[in-house]
């Protein structure tokens, strides 16, 4: 073999095992945060973690219990306000506007998309709290919802246009106002894919921290109703990580333990519905 | 052009008697697609309780005619139409689309079923017009007018994706006859189909002349032979020639119409 042919081998072998490193590290990564989480967080995953509110500095144990039903209480305000917008925001896209219309819309969602979480915060703090002088719940669910907005209506958008005309022709040819035929024939055959598209919107802002900051900001108790300062995974890991204190380094890790666990969960559920004898978008 | 329409009157074997009452009457419609227009001054009629086809050669327009009838074609941006097509005597184009789409049904080239029940396919039509009949009742009258009820009666809230393509095309006839239509329009709607299935649906839309007002797309020229009472032959957005079909496949008028059913082109 000419020494040319073997460097060209060579090379090729090279460049094809390179890849496959770089596809290995991709994957260990995912693997590599979530040992790392049971490596510091495990041991401090027990009933009171979920149960109890955080003790004061000093004293050892205590929970996020407060946390966890804060963060709940705020994707379920804000899926409550961006979904609807989102979705309707997204049927109008697929199924009523101009071409020109759409163009705006679609890039004006796309760059909210872009849009900074921590700027996203601040323009909320200064719409729904400067002007009640406290943070709120309701204040950290309108910037997470904002968020939630963009993704919901592009990906509601998509999946209606992956809707084969023929159903709708279907419907209409029967006498069915186009309103009917979008709520009766067109959402349900795109449902699976937008339920996933939401699931995916809420686990992306599940994480989300800026945002919360300064507007639910954060609280060491229970928060009563909605007006008033609450508590979110998110904020209680970012606190208690620059806290110069061990043991709330420990429950940190295991709050992110139990924000990243979530998550997954919600991606796998959303993933799986998804493919569930998905023949519908044939 | 001249266009040769022969009175449905003229000798005919099969329709030998009085001439028939037309449905649905259409006069000078010209159609376009933006600038470009698509059928050029077509006058034809869709004679009541026959089977009237309309045959040609692909992109003649034999489609864009069809959808017209129900004013399907509105839901294309930049279709325009001119002209008048009456339905009993009554201009469609200045009536509510809704109503008229309850009244003039249309099945579709591939089977488009719902991604719903069988049952709930078929029911579709009568629960957004709102009807007050016993849902289960007209469910079943439909299916058996489409020759499906044996297949699917033990079965019916299985979802209609389960269904052979050739089912699923009587599914939505049964779905169209469900609202009871005067008129059933048909866009080629074997053309997804085996042989078999194909002879089902054409056995079966010759028994239900019956109940209402055929017209139906084909490219299948044989078929239109099979089974229609009158053809139509569009080319290029003209029509050609309109005639009872015997006559049209036996001692065509126009030379071109000749040329294409002796299968010379198209």
């Amino acid at each position: 073999m000419n020494p040319r042919l073997r460097w060209r081998k060579f090379v090729s072998n090279f460049m094809l095992t390179m890849t496959g490193v770089c596809a290995v590290v991709a994957v260990s990564v995912l693997f590599f945060i979530l040992g790392y989480l049971v490596y510091h967080g495990g041991a401090s995953i027990n009933w009171n973690f979920f149960t109890k509110l955080p003790v004061p500095v000093g004293e050892l144990g205590g929970g996020m219990a407060n946390a966890i039903v804060g963060s709940a209480k705020l994707l379920l305000l804000a899926s409550l306000f961006g979904v609807p917008i989102g979705f309707l925001g997204g049927i109008y896209l697929a199924e009523f506007s101009g071409s020109s219309v759409a163009f705006v819309v679609r890039y004006a969602a796309d760059l909210l998309n872009g849009v900074p979480s921590i700027v996203i915060g601040i323009f909320a703090y200064a719409l729904t709290v400067l002007p009640f002088k406290h943070f709120s719940a309701f204040a950290g669910a309108f910037a997470l919802g904002l968020m939630m907005i963009p993704i919901t209506l592009r990906s509601t958008e998509e999946f209606l246009h992956g809707v084969p005309r023929a159903l709708r022709e279907g419907s209409m040819a029967l006498g069915a106002s186009k309103w009917r035929t979008i709520m009766s024939v067109v959402v349900p055959a795109a449902y699976r894919g937008i339920m996933t598209a939401i699931l995916l919107a809420l686990a992306r802002v599940a994480g989300e921290t800026a945002p919360l900051l300064f507007t639910a900001f954060g609280n060491r108790y229970w928060s009563h109703g909605l007006n008033e300062p609450t508590a979110s995974l998110p904020v209680m890991i970012f606190n208690y990580a620059i806290s110069p204190y061990e043991d709330w380094h420990r429950q940190a890790w295991a709050a992110g333990l139990v924000l990243l666990a979530l998550i997954l969960i919600v991606n796998i559920f959303a993933r799986a519905i998804l493919s569930r004898g998905g023949t519908i978008l044939r | 052009m001249s266009v040769n329409v022969n009175p449905p009157t003229v000798s005919s074997s099969r329709e030998a008697a009085a001439p028939p009452t037309m449905r649905m009457n259409i006069n000078k419609v010209n159609f376009f697609y933006g600038q470009k227009q698509t059928l050029f001054d077509i006058n034809m009629g869709i004679a009541t309780n026959k089977v009237t086809a309309l045959i040609g050669p692909s992109g003649c327009g034999k489609s864009t005619l069809l959808r017209t009838f129900n004013r399907m074609h509105e839901t294309v941006r930049g279709a325009r139409l001119q002209g008048e097509i009456l339905l009993d005597g009554q201009n469609i184009l200045s009536q509510d689309v809704t109503l008229l789409r309850r009244r003039i049904g249309m099945v579709f080239q591939r089977p488009n079923p719902f991604p719903k029940s069988i049952f709930d396919n078929v029911a579709y039509g009568l629960k957004i017009n709102g009807s007050k009949l016993p849902l289960a009742d007209a469910v079943e009258k439909s299916l058996r007018h489409a020759a499906l009820w044996d297949e699917v009666k033990d079965h019916l809230h299985k979802s209609a994706y389960e269904l052979s393509g050739g089912q699923q095309q009587r599914l939505c006839i049964a779905r169209g006859l469900a609202v009871e239509p005067e008129v059933l329009l048909l866009d080629e709607p074997c053309s997804a189909l085996d042989p078999i299935s194909t002879a089902k649906i054409e056995e079966l839309l010759v028994q239900l002349k019956d109940l209402c007002t055929i017209a139906i797309v084909t490219h299948n020229m044989q078929q239109a032979a099979r089974i229609s009472d009158y053809t139509a032959f569009l080319l290029m957005g003209q029509l050609v020639e309109f005639s009872p079909t015997p006559h049209m496949f036996t001692t065509p008028t126009d030379p071109r119409t000749e040329a294409y059913i002796t299968g010379r082109f198209g």
